[in-house]
């Protein structure tokens, strides 16, 4: 009992550590966050209006940087994964897991800015556009991922099926982005407005670039929160199995 | 009260496993049903729980509840223990207390009986198999059944779960209860042998 | 009647926590949906003139595969043989197990249908009919389904079986179904009619499902 204990102990020591840095860094990379934020959103409202799609284009602001933090929170995700098949390292998971709920709400903002910001365009919320398209089945990746570590109750066996999946959805996602464009050209000659086709103006570009940097500074930001929690829970799991070990008094 | 069977056949996939078993057991009895493997003992136990039919012969039950059947009045514990991983220690005892109704005691009682009090809240993922088969034993302790149907009841314990179990034994035959266990080691408590299937 | 509150209880518990299978069905029928444009085509009046009946395939397909397990894992785990020696008949047993597996499983597929109606342009209107048309429809999917989900305890065999056998029984159920979402929609068939024998088929089920999982589940006991 008392070995176990130990054991458990020293397997911790890392993420101790981590426990202890990431207290100190938190509360600088919230500022830091509430700051950018702060100022592309100014910044934006500043910015004139599309002669073409007048304020709409606003929701630009929004809609970009969540979609390109959908795709760089799976590279997160894959670089975990590698953490976790070839160094094993013990962080390399809780990591990976801890993502996949904070990707799938990135993603699921870049839906429904972007299903918003057509809508004047199309007349619909949806359109199967091939941007569009290939972000909704990004979606149903993370979802399936999140079921997977839903599936097992013990972490580090969700772990190893969770990287394999991880990795190869990161090999698949060209190819699918590529069918995906190719189904749709397929299907509708290219005569829509299609989003963010156009050269971007300086007075987009400068904001759009804060807010860019702004949400993925939220997104480490939650994301080392969401690795405390992943790391305590665990503490807690393995607290609960040295409880139910013991014998009654 | 007095259970005994007459004449059971019983057949399971095509083959005979036994022919023309007698037993009779009453109020305050243990029976232990000894043999071979392969002879017949969980059949039995089976058989008694309404969970096989006999292809002939009869068990009754006299001086028990009169409008429930055989199966109402039993308690059966047999390899498995019928616990979901997911739920906590108490959320599976209370679920069997609701579930199986009848005069019931209180959970808590039976948990700290069986030594498993300070689990309560833990999920049952976590129990070990010996702790699994306390969890069952506690079911048993929790909603009133006067007949005991045991399957090899006291594996998976240590010494001192046996001796746990074998006091409850003695506790529930001293309040008119009755048991049937099939078993190879020794129950640990004053008991009548049953030896079926012929000699090892 | 407690004694049904509590084996309720009990499941959708496990159906709601870690490992417990209710939202994977949701996430099946959202994929079953989207895989459909990609064999079809984006063509969005050709998706609004299918959608119903694309809901409704997504949907007896999702409501079916998690039906797999309902009495697989208490048979494994020795639960099934205590709930047969309960004093609680068989068949009431059954259905509060089919009851809590649609609460747990089905209900969320409802509840999701106007997201994915967006995504098949379907209108206000559409998306109402075919979500009330589920309502009533998949209870009837699941009460028929646990047929088959006996049978592959008794059989000891699950999944793709299990399917083929339940898959015609369902028919009804996805022609009236669709009839009545697409009556609603379209016209010019009046929406009460068809509605009417879907509640009827699901009523119908409530006794034939309940019934014949208990007779097949007695008649396999090992």
């Amino acid at each position: 009992m008392l070995n176990q204990g130990t054991m458990t102990l020293i397997d911790l020591a890392n993420p101790t550590r981590f426990l202890a840095l990431t207290a100190r860094v938190l509360p600088w990379l919230a500022g830091a966050t509430v700051i950018l934020l702060a100022i592309g959103l100014y910044q934006a409202a500043l910015a004139p209006d599309d002669y073409q799609q007048g304020a709409t284009v606003k929701i630009m602001f929004i809609h970009v940087p969540n979609a390109w933090l959908s795709m760089f929170v799976w590279g997160v995700m894959s670089l975990a994964s590698l953490g976790t098949l070839v160094w094993r390292h013990p962080l390399a998971d809780v990591a990976a897991k801890a993502a996949a709920p904070i990707g799938a709400a990135f993603t699921f903002l870049a839906l429904v800015t972007g299903s918003l910001w057509g809508r004047p365009m199309w007349g619909t919320y949806w359109e199967w556009d091939a941007r569009l398209t290939s972000v909704l089945i990004l979606f149903l990746m993370y979802l399936g991922l999140i079921a997977l570590w839903r599936a097992v109750e013990d972490p580090s066996r969700a772990a190893r099926a969770a990287a394999v999946l991880t990795l190869v959805g990161a090999i698949n996602l060209p190819i699918i982005k590529f069918s995906v464009d190719w189904w749709n050209t397929l299907h509708q000659p290219a005569s829509v407005v299609r989003m963010g086709g156009s050269t971007l103006d300086r007075s987009f570009l400068i904001p759009l670039l804060v807010m860019a940097i702004g949400f993925t500074l939220l997104f480490l930001t939650l994301h080392l929160a969401a690795m405390r929690n992943e790391i305590l829970r665990r503490r807690v799991r393995s607290l609960q199995m040295m409880q139910a070990s013991r014998q009654a008094a | 009260m007095r259970l005994s069977g007459r004449g059971i056949n019983c057949v399971r996939g095509g083959r005979a496993v036994f022919a023309g078993l007698n037993f009779e057991a009453v109020s305050g009895e243990a029976l232990a049903v000894t043999g071979r493997n392969g002879s017949g003992k969980t059949s039995l136990l089976r058989l008694i729980a309404g969970l096989l039919v006999p292809a002939g012969g009869s068990i009754e039950l006299e001086g028990g509840e009169a409008e429930m059947t055989l199966a109402e009045q039993c308690h059966y514990l047999g390899h498995r223990d019928a616990l979901k991983p997911a739920l906590s220690v108490g959320e599976n005892l209370s679920f069997w207390a609701g579930f199986l109704g009848g005069e019931r005691f209180d959970a808590s009682e039976g948990l700290s009986a069986v030594g498993l009090d300070h689990a309560t809240h833990l999920p049952a993922a976590f129990l070990s198999a010996g702790q699994r088969r306390r969890l069952s034993v506690a079911r048993l302790l929790t909603v009133r059944r006067p007949v005991w149907l045991l399957d090899e009841p006291t594996t998976a314990l240590d010494t001192a779960g046996q001796d746990m179990f074998a006091r409850l034994m003695r506790d529930h035959l001293a309040s008119g209860g009755l048991i049937i266990a099939a078993t190879h080691a020794p129950l640990g408590i004053e008991s009548r042998e049953l030896r079926i299937g012929g000699i090892a | 009647m407690s004694a049904l509150a509590a084996l309720i209880r009990r499941d959708i518990r496990i159906a709601l926590r870690v490992g417990g299978g209710a939202l994977i069905g949701v996430l099946f029928f959202l994929t079953v949906v989207v895989l459909m444009p990609f064999a079809v085509g984006p063509d969005l009046a050709l998706l609004t003139r299918l959608g119903p009946a694309i809901l409704w395939l997504g949907a007896l397909l999702a409501s079916l595969l998690t039906l797999d397990r309902l009495f697989m894992a208490d048979q494994e785990d020795g639960s099934l043989d205590l709930i047969t020696m309960s004093r609680t008949p068989l068949e009431l047993a059954c259905a509060a197990k089919a009851l809590a597996h649609w609460l747990a499983a089905g209900v969320p597929l409802i509840v999701a249908t106007p997201v994915l109606g967006l995504l098949l342009n379907l209108d206000m209107l559409a998306t109402a009919a075919v979500a009330l048309t589920l309502l009533a429809g998949t209870p009837a999917l699941t009460f028929t389904g646990m047929i088959g989900a006996a049978l592959a305890v008794t059989l000891h065999r699950g999944g793709l079986l299990m399917a083929v056998l339940v898959l015609p029984l369902s028919i009804p159920v996805l022609i009236f179904g669709v009839a009545a979402s697409q009556a609603a929609i379209t016209g010019p068939l009046s929406f009460g009619a068809p509605f009417s024998i879907l509640c009827a088929l699901s009523l119908v089920s409530f006794v034939i499902g309940p019934l014949a999982a208990a007779a097949s589940l007695r008649h396999g006991l090992d």
